[in-house]
């Protein structure tokens, strides 16, 4: 089965108060392509490493929108890289350098 | 020309040259002693550093290197050829060509002949301590010509003198040509100069019209030829005796210095930096870093000289040009973080730049170094990796299909066609699909109606999917990311046992090729394969009038120097007709990987140029061997911006048998 990365998880609470504004529009003004996604989720149906561990670029996006950037980045760390998402994403996001902007702004700590 | 015997004669009793001044300095050599001495300190002082921040390792393989036969032949080869003579741009551009090895052969002649003149005539000046340093260089105001003694061989250096002297001034005219009209020398775009630049520009200008109006206020007085003597007559004409030629002496060692102390700031420091980019890049020392050590060479061996502004794809918008490798090298000179990785992240890794360099600098490995410098750092888990020791999937359902070919060893997936046709001839095939072809799925039916057509046993490595090769972490700067990736392809290809592995996708070739290091494997690309298969006779093909045209992937051609095979195969199948820029000069189809940060919009644009080119000779299909390019060019082709003709995209095996 290919996760497309929809599902139940365990706890769905969300806590809006804890969301960081600030390194949110600082991603966005790395890549501004983040606030066109649609979550879709072909990026999760096509992902490499998504065939091993769980890896899904529309929950990350998701992740960090719902103040949980440290899930965003878990979801993340499988990733190789290898373009696919970019390629099959709708709207056109540079979901690659996306990766790496997550990385870089919310890495930091 | 003069005989021998007769320069010999000529030693005469009777000094030809009179050194005119007997303490040998006047003060106007003052600017150009500081201006050179300085430069030397400063030239000095970097090279000290250059080479400490050499790995120790390197330096030593770099001593050796100086001493192997083969290797100084070719460093010999080369300076002369890159550095006097500029061959490679004479390849390109005639008249560039002309202007720069006018002004860089002819100074070095001007140069030599001086020393010689001074040597033969008043060798003592030689000495560092009796003015070495400036003598030669202001030769003709020190000396006086004994009347009526002057020798064949005088007059033959005043001759040689006066050609070189011309022969720089019309490189000089060229240059300043161009500066205005850049495109009368074939280029578009032309480097915007910095301070230093211009002080050194505008001063280079200067130096050669301003020595032909000093010498030739002296000619009358220290000899000269066919340039200097007319000219001294024509001052005697308009100014009788009274001549300006201590102003002219102080203007031409005043611009001589001025040129010598800006050059360590301006790009003339590529002069002197490109013999030792030479000769490092001939030992094999690559860069570890973008801007210590080798690179340091590397980037101040750069000229400026723009070619790279029309070579780079990216410059199909005028907004980009910030982006060219030029710039990308001004800015690690400059040491501007900010701007080198923006410029770092939005270059295609195309590599033509690369290719068309005539000092041969690597900018996009220098951009995948300075990538590395912010991304190596950041987290990856590839622990899912690691369980390929146990080949076991790591979870029930989830199919680790990457090692099914290790699983059940080479177990054949299609049997031989035509079972009279023996397949020992490609022993233990192993078929390497890769993320890219995955999405492109045509490809792989292509590939295997092909391998089926000539009865070729092979294993399918990633059928259902495997994991990716390494190359886009490469090139985003992930270099220990990308290490375990290869590690652990490198362990599933070599269980398989297979003696040859096929790729599809030439970004995949690029890297099994530099970086796996398969022993006793034959890693080819399918291109190559299919056309040793027609070749071999075990390939029927039929040949049709179809008008095919082939765009030469960045990462197959100048990555890999595959250039031939594919028009080879494709040349049995229909007829090829030229694109406008094709080989080392074909054009980035847009959808490369290699850029970190340029957006669809750009993309397209590039797609369409390089659409148009490719278009250029009516093909009624484009022909591509990379699974980005078909899909690149499959978009551009129907969205049908500014397309006259209708074509059809295929694909390399598509083409082959469709
Ligand atoms: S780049 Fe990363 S997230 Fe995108 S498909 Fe590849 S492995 Fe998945
Ligand atoms: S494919 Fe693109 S739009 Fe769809 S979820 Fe992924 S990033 Fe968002
Ligand atoms: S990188 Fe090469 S082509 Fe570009 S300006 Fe420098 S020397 Fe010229
Ligand atoms: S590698 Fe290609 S895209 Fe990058 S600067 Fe060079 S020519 Fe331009």
């Amino acid at each position: 089965m290919v996760d497309f990365g929809f599902g139940l998880v365990p706890s769905s609470r969300i806590n809006l108060d804890l969301f960081d504004k600030g390194k949110y529009e600082e991603l966005a003004a790395l890549e501004p392509d983040v606030r066109i996604c649609m979550a879709c989720g072909s990026c999760t149906a096509v992902c490499t490493a998504g065939k091993f561990e769980p890896t899904s670029l529309r929950e990350a996006i998701e992740d960090i929108k719902n103040a949980r950037a440290d899930k965003a980045l878990q979801m993340l760390e499988p990733c190789q890289l290898c373009g696919k998402c970019s390629m099959v994403c709708p709207r056109g996001i540079n979901t690659r350098h996306l990766i790496l902007s997550i990385n870089k702004i919310y890495s930091e700590k | 020309m003069t005989p021998l015997s007769y320069l010999l004669a000529a030693q005469a009793e009777v000094p030809e040259v009179i050194d005119r001044i007997p303490s040998g300095f006047s003060y106007f050599v003052i600017p150009f002693t500081v201006g050179v001495a300085f430069m030397f300190c400063w030239l000095g002082v970097g090279l000290i550093r250059l080479l400490a921040d050499i790995p120790k390792e390197d330096r030593i393989k770099f001593g050796k290197s100086l001493f192997i036969p083969k290797v100084a032949l070719k460093n010999i080869k080369e300076l002369f050829c890159d550095c006097l003579f500029h061959v490679k741009i004479w390849q390109r551009k005639p008249l560039l060509g002309y202007m720069h090895s006018a002004i860089a052969f002819g100074w070095f002649m001007i140069i030599i002949l001086g020393h010689i003149e001074v040597a033969l005539f008043v060798p003592a000046r030689l000495n560092v301590t009796r003015g070495g340093l400036f003598y030669p260089i202001f030769y003709r105001y020190f000396v006086w010509m004994n009347p009526g003694h002057t020798t064949l061989r005088g007059s033959f250096f005043f001759f040689l003198m006066d050609f070189f002297l011309l022969y720089i001034l019309s490189g000089i005219a060229l240059a300043i040509f161009k500066r205005f009209r850049s495109i009368v020398l074939g280029m578009r775009h032309t480097t915007k100069p910095s301070f230093a630049d211009r002080v050194a520009l505008y001063s280079l200008w200067m130096i050669f019209p301003l020595r032909l109006l000093a010498e030739s206020f002296t000619a009358d007085l220290s000899g000269g030829s066919f340039l200097t003597i007319p000219v001294n007559q024509f001052w005697h004409f308009l100014f009788g005796d009274k001549l300006w030629f201590m102003p002219c002496w102080w203007a031409y060692s005043i611009c001589l210095g001025l040129f010598f102390a800006a050059m360590p700031f301006s790009r003339y420091m590529h002069i002197l930096t490109e013999v030792l980019w030479i000769l490092l890049r001939n030992a094999g020392v690559k860069p570890n870093h973008p801007r210590k050590g080798v690179a340091e060479a590397e980037i101040y061996a750069c000229s400026s000289c723009g070619l790279c502004l029309d070579a780079c794809p990216m410059n199909v918008q005028k907004k980009n040009l910030k982006y060219s490798s030029v710039y990308f090298i001004r800015f690690l000179r400059r040491h501007n973080e900010k701007k080198i990785n923006a410029i770092a992240d939005k270059c295609l890794m195309c590599d033509k730049c690369h290719a068309l360099c005539p000092v041969g600098v690597d900018a996009p490995a220098l951009r995948r170094a300075q990538r590395a410098t912010v991304n190596n750092t950041m987290p990856y888990n590839y622990a899912y990796l690691d369980a390929s020791g146990s080949v076991q999937p790591s979870e029930p359902g989830r199919v680790h299909s990457r090692f099914a070919a290790a699983e059940n060893g080479l177990s054949p997936e299609s049997a031989p066609a035509d079972s009279t046709q023996p397949c020992h001839a490609n022993p233990g095939v192993l078929y390497f699909a890769g993320c890219m072809t995955h999405l492109t799925p045509r490809i792989i039916k292509s590939v295997e109606k092909v391998f089926k057509a000539a009865g070729v046993e092979y294993a399918f490595a990633d059928r259902e999917g495997g994991i990716c090769c390494g190359r886009p972490l490469m090139l985003a700067g992930r270099t220990d990311a990308a290490a375990k990736v290869i590690e652990a392809n490198k362990q599933m290809i070599e269980a398989s046992g297979c003696k040859t592995l096929v790729l599809s996708c030439p970004i995949c070739y690029k890297i099994f090729k530099e970086e796996y290091h398969l022993e006793g494997i034959n890693v080819v690309h399918y291109t190559q394969f299919i056309n040793e298969l027609i070749a071999a006779g075990r390939l029927d093909v039929k040949k049709t009038d179809e008008k095919i045209v082939y765009h030469d992937p960045c990462e197959l051609g100048r990555g890999c120097g595959v250039y031939l095979e594919p028009r080879a195969a494709l040349s049995q199948v229909g007829t090829l007709v030229k694109a406008s820029k094709e080989y080392d000069e074909s054009i980035c189809c847009g959808g490369s990987l290699g850029s970190l940060t340029l957006d669809t919009h750009d993309r397209a644009k590039i797609s369409q140029a390089s659409l148009q080119a490719l278009l250029s000779g009516n093909p009624e299909t484009i022909v591509t061997a990379c699974p980005l390019c078909l899909k690149t060019f499959s978009e551009a082709v129907s969205r049908g911006e500014n397309l006259e003709q209708h074509v059809k995209v295929k694909d390399f095996a598509e083409a082959i048998c469709p």
